[in-house]
């Protein structure tokens, strides 16, 4: 590597088809790689099986969620309708808990989402607006019709030559070296 | 057209006819956003924007004098706003059905049309949240609505359906955003990916946040979106629920029973579809879309409005036998006096739109021709609109008292506050439908026969 050329981030192989990347993604697991990732237009099936990667966290963070609106909610009300605001309407009891079911309901729903959607993007790093991937001009096909499989420089397996023969042997196409122009 | 000869839920029917590769796809969907619009686009718009400035201006009336310019009287002292909020909420319940339970029940016919249905959704809960932010005339109180610390020490009642609404329609209104802000980011990446101009390059860069499809992402992606379809299935059917508690909790005759809950929802979902159908048939035509919005999807959704047109009929029929059942005069004179008092004109239209009308969905013919679905969807939408207008109305001109009922007529500013909430949900659409991908390409893709990486019926099949 030059002193004038980014640092490498990684090796880029494009594929015909989702079938091709969940074989090319089994041949790299297999081959003892674990910094990869592949990239596709859909979410493709399989492919996390084929990648070996672990289930998402998301329900659990979405249980937190959920409990906290709940509690917050249900304390909220409690709140309000005992101290806060202590007023006898119709008279009701000032703690009449079975009135205060539908908004502890919606707010449980609330933060569930809250936690969906923000822990989400969160856990993917987004939004992210550079990354290196982005720097190769065939990678704009990503979002169309481009299947593309990237095996990063971080992998202590990793050396230049092996891994774009690898790629090749296993059908990649247009193999491109990826560099960190950040 | 090709053959269907399987049921949609079992079978996996051609979803998309034509030309279905990849690309197609991407260009079919993207094509509005880069060509110049049409000229009927230009002509909606101005007209939508007329209908902004009329809304606003009607606002503004209202503000200005106050709730005396509406109908509003002494028995009723709910009108054209009240009927308004539920009409628009009703129709915001197909967008997020669509997404979130035809999505849990594996409905893959869904993919075309959810994106619309959503962004209709969106737009319909706007026009929805204006009514009661500016029902009392006094704007500058809204925010007392919602539980803020005040200077005057006051929370709002905890008690009052009216409340729990605000909570209903709020985290609806929220959480359909983020619902179908989650399902935009992949397909604005696609828009960016092909942008022409570096603006449309920067903004749609900036919205779809640095998607780059990475399998990583869409495992956590995926798992998000079917959480959120978790989520969003009670809460739709909370909403509505909720919304029928502001009647059915009250004491009035009419209003106080227990069928209002699911005959809210049902109705709800039946002018949602509608109102879908009727947007639907005219987009699909005028933007092309027709092989990815196939007559199939139309007549899917025709068959729902069958349905729920039915549950609505059998609510209606149920309400006047459980008013004749209990015994009780008052309740039993509030139906008579629906059908046959002052307002009977405004009864039977409901019941010919929403009852008589969907049944002509029975023959095959009427549900798979356009423009015959559009004219029974139209007739669906102004029936809903009615029927909401019978219920609050009926009920508050003839309550337990003769020597306080009352008749109730809307002024010009009622009806042009209404009209110009139309102006509004159309400029937002037709926005939608120029700037924003009007179909969830990533998700027609996936269901693509090649595009199951594990589908064994298709392994290996590519075109």
């Amino acid at each position: 590597m030059s002193d004038n050329q980014a640092p490498l981030y990684g090796v880029m192989a494009a594929f015909d088809s989702p079938d091709a990347l969940i074989a090319a993604s089994k041949a790299v697991v297999k081959a003892g790689y674990s910094k990869f990732d592949t990239y596709t237009p859909f979410p493709v099936h399989g492919i996390e099986k084929a990648m070996n990667l672990k289930p998402s966290p998301l329900p659990w963070l979405v249980l937190c969620g959920g409990v906290f609106g709940a509690i917050a909610g249900f304390s909220l009300q409690t709140w309000v309708s005992v101290k806060g605001y202590a007023l006898v309407i119709s008279g009701k009891p000032l703690f009449s808990y079975q009135a205060f079911v539908p908004v502890t309901f919606e707010l449980m729903i609330l933060f569930s989402a809250f936690a969906t959607v923000f822990g989400m993007f969160a856990i993917n790093k987004l939004p992210q607006f550079y990354h290196p991937v982005f720097t190769q001009p065939c990678f704009e096909s990503v979002t169309t019709d481009g299947f593309f499989l990237v095996i990063e420089s971080a992998d202590p397996n990793f050396e230049l030559a092996a891994v774009r023969q690898f790629l090749e042997k296993n059908g990649g196409q247009n193999i491109v070296d990826v560099r960190d122009e950040g | 057209m090709s053959k269907y000869s399987e049921h949609p839920a079992v079978a996996r029917t051609v979803l998309v006819q034509g030309d279905a590769s990849y690309e197609a796809i991407t260009e079919t969907v993207h094509r509005p956003a880069i060509t110049k619009p049409p000229k009927w686009w230009h002509i909606g718009l101005s007209a939508g924007i007329t209908g902004i400035a009329l809304l606003l201006s009607m606002i503004g009336y209202l503000v200005f004098e106050g709730v005396g310019v509406w109908g509003l009287n002494n028995p009723v002292g709910w009108g054209y706003a009240i009927v308004n909020f539920v009409f628009w909420v009703g129709i915001g319940h197909a967008g997020t059905l669509i997404s979130a339970i035809l999505f849990l029940f594996r409905q893959n016919w869904r993919t075309s049309i959810n994106r619309f249905a959503e962004a209709m959704t969106i737009f319909a809960v706007i026009c929805a949240l204006i009514f009661p932010g500016i029902h009392i005339g006094r704007v500058w109180a809204a925010h007392w609505l919602f539980p803020i610390p005040n200077q005057m020490a006051m929370w709002p009642n905890f008690r009052s359906p009216l409340l729990w609404d605000v909570f209903a329609v709020g985290t609806y209104f929220t959480v359909s955003l983020l619902f179908w802000f989650v399902g935009l980011v992949p397909d604005l990446a696609t828009f960016r990916d092909r942008a022409k101009t570096k603006i449309s390059k920067f903004v749609y860069g900036i919205f779809s946040l640095g998607w780059r499809g990475s399998s990583r992402h869409w495992l956590h992606y995926e798992k998000a979106y079917l959480l959120l379809a978790a989520l969003a299935t009670p809460l739709v059917l909370s909403v509505h629920s909720i919304v029928s508690f502001d009647f059915a909790v009250s004491q009035l005759p009419g209003w106080h029973t227990t069928i209002f809950p699911p005959y809210f929802v049902a109705g709800a979902i039946f002018s949602g579809f509608a109102m879908v159908v009727t947007l639907m048939v005219v987009a699909r035509k005028l933007f092309g879309l027709e092989s990815m919005i196939t007559d199939r999807h139309l007549e899917i959704m025709n068959m729902i409005i069958l349905a729920t047109g039915t549950m609505v009929g059998y609510a209606y029929a149920m309400e006047f036998f459980v008013a004749w059942y209990s015994g009780n005069v008052v309740e039993q004179y509030a139906f008579v006096n629906r059908a046959f008092g002052p307002y009977w004109w405004a009864y039977w239209i409901m019941v010919s739109c929403n009852v008589i009308s969907p049944q002509l969905f029975w023959f095959k013919k009427i549900r798979t021709t356009p423009w015959l679905m559009l004219v029974v969807s139209i007739f669906v939408n102004i029936g809903m609109w009615f029927e909401r207008f019978v219920i609050t109305v009926t009920s508050l001109s003839r309550d337990f008292l003769p020597s306080s009922w009352g008749y109730y007529s809307p002024t010009w500013v009622d009806v042009m506050t209404f009209v110009g909430s139309f102006g509004l949900f159309f400029t937002l659409l037709l926005l939608f439908m120029k700037f924003l991908p009007m179909i969830a390409i990533s998700e027609v893709k996936a269901v693509l026969p090649h595009g199951h990486g594990d589908h064994d019926a298709n392994k290996g099949g590519s075109q």
